[in-house]
């Protein structure tokens, strides 16, 4: 009985991480091509909107998560055309398309507040999910978790083991090296940020359609795009690191539920900014981490010594800076 | 050239316009209608002009202060956090002085306590910034959620009303406290001239004293700037000190002058909004109460949108965001043929 509690624990934190994961896996890419798309947040929804409305309309889920992801995709392009093409700071026009991605999403999403729409049920895997303990972890989920899931290992190899990946992560290093090895810079990295739009927008389908069904002002999404950003971070942008970072965050949330039933004076809105704090910390820590590195003096007990080297990540280098090749 | 650029900024509103108009046209409703409600419902009488310079006077403070933090080279998106930090402060120091019942010389403390609480707030990000390693982008966004926790954890701790906590707020406080207005139009004359004060007080910071020249340096070039012998860590929480107290005047003034209480949304996404202004002003503050009212009437107008054409308020937004974005492709299309002329 026990086994099975914690099974369903596991199983919903694994369900209610896809979502974070998509995203954070999408912004992972881009920024390891050395573009920083802030408009996270504001995608969420726009998409999240976008897939909710077209699959109410068509009543087929597959064109809704299609439609979301190219309305992420969308607002990627327009973070990468003004960085890439105009020089623009992306940091700036990141935040503008937070706050417009949002408006256009309330705004439009009005006609559909509040409606019952497709939703997207429960896939048991034939077999597999009737394995004692794993089962209900893994196997009994919905189609977009499985696909955040199988995501996780197809970034790692799309960005480690192929040409391609080794390209992107090229440019975002150095793209004066590599613009001078012949590579398109902005082919490529517009490639990236738009991958990474895609995922997005796969993200906030999976919230409309999936994770918190429906649509509504609020949806429910709002602040997730900050969290996936600084997921990010925390993965030391590294696929699997970050996926990790996903499924801490989800524990979080889950857990944060239960802590409101053992102390219910405190209101449950304390418990959900619990993560801010906590990655504002992780983040003092890894550039803790970082400085000891570089001083190389190891004054550190070993197993603090260990955790620091695991937390650390480097940034991509030319991060967020704009290049134009001339 | 004088002429062209004028051209340019005129296409750009016209583009805005169309693209509205759009907007509007695909949401199934009519523009000149939408148009109309927001012109009418934000300029169309003197009360609802009072209630837009009501608005008027913490969008403008929050966008002062971030003058002083973007010139620095500091993307303070906190500024939200740090209106709800000031709030929370004048808040707690308007609790007491109601305890203690001495309201005449309580205001001008709850002022400098509204000023201190965002102030320090801000610090904190920068503090983050310099020694922590945190990008304050990451710091003050954290810090925004973490004020709004703060701020219902108050309201449904310790500070609930008698009786039950709601999202409606704290008690509202006696009107001893309360900003003095003119009775017929709900506007406060005080709000008004201390905003004024601040935005003259912004420019002469940035335009006559080394402390600006100093920002400028650090903003254009922090290297540099720390070979000439300037600590840019230690300006940098200047800056932000600053920027955090202006933003905490419009928190208090949303406590004293508007709201007499405190409510979870205290800030009214005045910080956000605030961060479009200054970006559409061109980090000038010459121009910031111009584009300020604009945005503010925007707002204030699409209020009535739902009531009237079943649109959501949100079309204000999104016309500020498409202004935004689209002086920035203005920017780059100018520094585009500045640099083929030259």
């Amino acid at each position: 009985m026990e086994d099975l509690h914690l099974a369903i624990l596991l199983g919903s934190i694994v369900a209610g991480a896809a979502p974070i994961l998509l995203a954070t896996l999408g912004e992972t890419i881009a920024e390891k091509g050395g573009v920083i798309n802030l408009s996270l947040d504001g995608s969420i929804l726009l998409s999240a909107m976008v897939a909710f409305a077209v699959s109410y309309q068509s009543q087929s889920l597959c064109l809704g998560f299609l439609a979301g992801a190219a309305a992420g995709g969308l607002v990627a392009l327009i973070v990468g055309f003004f960085s890439i093409y105009l020089g623009q700071s992306q940091v700036a026009v990141g935040f503008v398309l937070t706050l417009t991605a949002r408006d256009l999403a309330y705004f439009f999403g009005n006609p559909y507040s509040r409606l019952y729409g497709p939703q997207a049920g429960p896939l048991p895997i034939p077999m597999l999910h009737e394995i004692p303990f794993l089962g209900p972890i893994l196997f009994q989920h919905t189609m977009p978790v499985y696909g955040s899931i199988l995501l996780i290992g197809l970034c790692w190899w799309y960005l480690y083991r192929t040409p391609m990946g080794l390209r992107l992560r090229a440019v975002g290093e150095n793209p004066q090296a590599s613009y001078a090895r012949g590579t398109n810079t902005r082919r490529v990295q517009l490639l990236s940020t738009l991958i990474g739009g895609l995922l997005v927008g796969l993200a906030g389908a999976t919230f409309s359609l999936c994770t918190k069904p429906g649509w509504g002002r609020p949806q429910g999404a709002e602040g997730t795009g900050w969290i996936c950003l600084a997921i990010v971070i925390f993965g030391g942008w590294h696929p699997v690191k970050a996926a990790f970072g996903a499924y801490l965050f989800a524990f979080l949330q889950v857990m944060g539920i239960h802590f409101q039933g053992w102390w219910p004076s405190i209101p449950a809105q304390v418990f959900q900014v619990a993560p801010f704090p906590l990655m504002i910390f992780t983040l003092v820590l890894m550039y803790a981490a970082q400085l000891e590195r570089e001083s190389m003096v190891k004054k550190r007990p070993p197993w603090l010594q260990r955790l620091l080297n695991m937390l650390g990540g480097n940034a991509p280098a030319a991060l967020g800076k704009a290049f134009i090749p001339e | 050239m004088v002429r062209r650029t004028v051209g340019a900024y005129v296409l750009m509103l016209l583009g805005v316009l169309c693209l509205t108009t759009l907007i509007v046209l695909a949401a199934g409703a009519p523009p000149f209608a939408a148009f109309y409600h927001l012109f009418e419902g934000s300029l169309g009488s003197w009360t609802k002009f009072a209630q837009v310079l009501t608005r008027w006077i913490p969008l403008t403070l929050c966008s002062c202060g971030l003058v002083l933090s973007f010139r620095i080279g500091l993307w303070n998106i906190g500024v939200e956090g740090q209106v709800v930090a000031g709030a929370i402060s004048a808040t707690a120091i308007l609790r007491m002085s109601a305890e203690a019942g001495f309201p005449g010389i309580s205001l001008v403390l709850v002022f400098l306590g509204g000023m201190l609480g965002g102030g320090v707030w801000a610090i904190i990000a920068g503090l983050l910034k310099t020694k922590g390693g945190v990008n304050e982008i990451f710091g003050g966004l954290g810090l925004n959620f973490v004020a709004q926790g703060i701020t219902l954890w108050l309201i449904f701790g310790p500070w609930r009303r008698p009786g039950v906590a709601s999202m409606s707020g704290t008690e509202i406080f006696p009107s001893s406290l309360w900003l003095p207005t003119i009775a017929s139009l709900r506007l406060s004359p005080i709000g008004l001239v201390l905003t004024v004060v601040a935005l003259i007080a912004v420019a002469w910071i940035l335009t006559r004293t080394r402390l600006g020249l100093a920002f400028k340096g650090i903003g254009n070039s922090p290297k540099a700037a720390y070979i000439h012998g300037l600590k840019p860590g230690r300006y940098m929480l200047y800056a932000m000190g600053m920027a955090g107290a202006c933003a905490g005047l419009a928190g208090t003034f949303q406590v004293t002058g508007v709201y007499h209480r405190l409510i979870p949304s205290i800030s009214s996404n005045y910080g956000y909004l605030a961060l479009l202004v200054v970006m559409l002003a061109n980090y000038n503050v010459s121009w910031i109460p111009v584009i300020a009212l604009f945005f503010v009437c925007l707002s204030v107008g699409s209020i009535q949108l739902p009531m009237m054409l079943q649109l959501d308020s949100s079309l204000s937004g999104i016309v500020q965001g498409a202004l935004v974005l689209g002086i920035l492709f203005l920017h780059a299309w100018r520094k585009r043929t500045q640099e083929r002329n030259s």
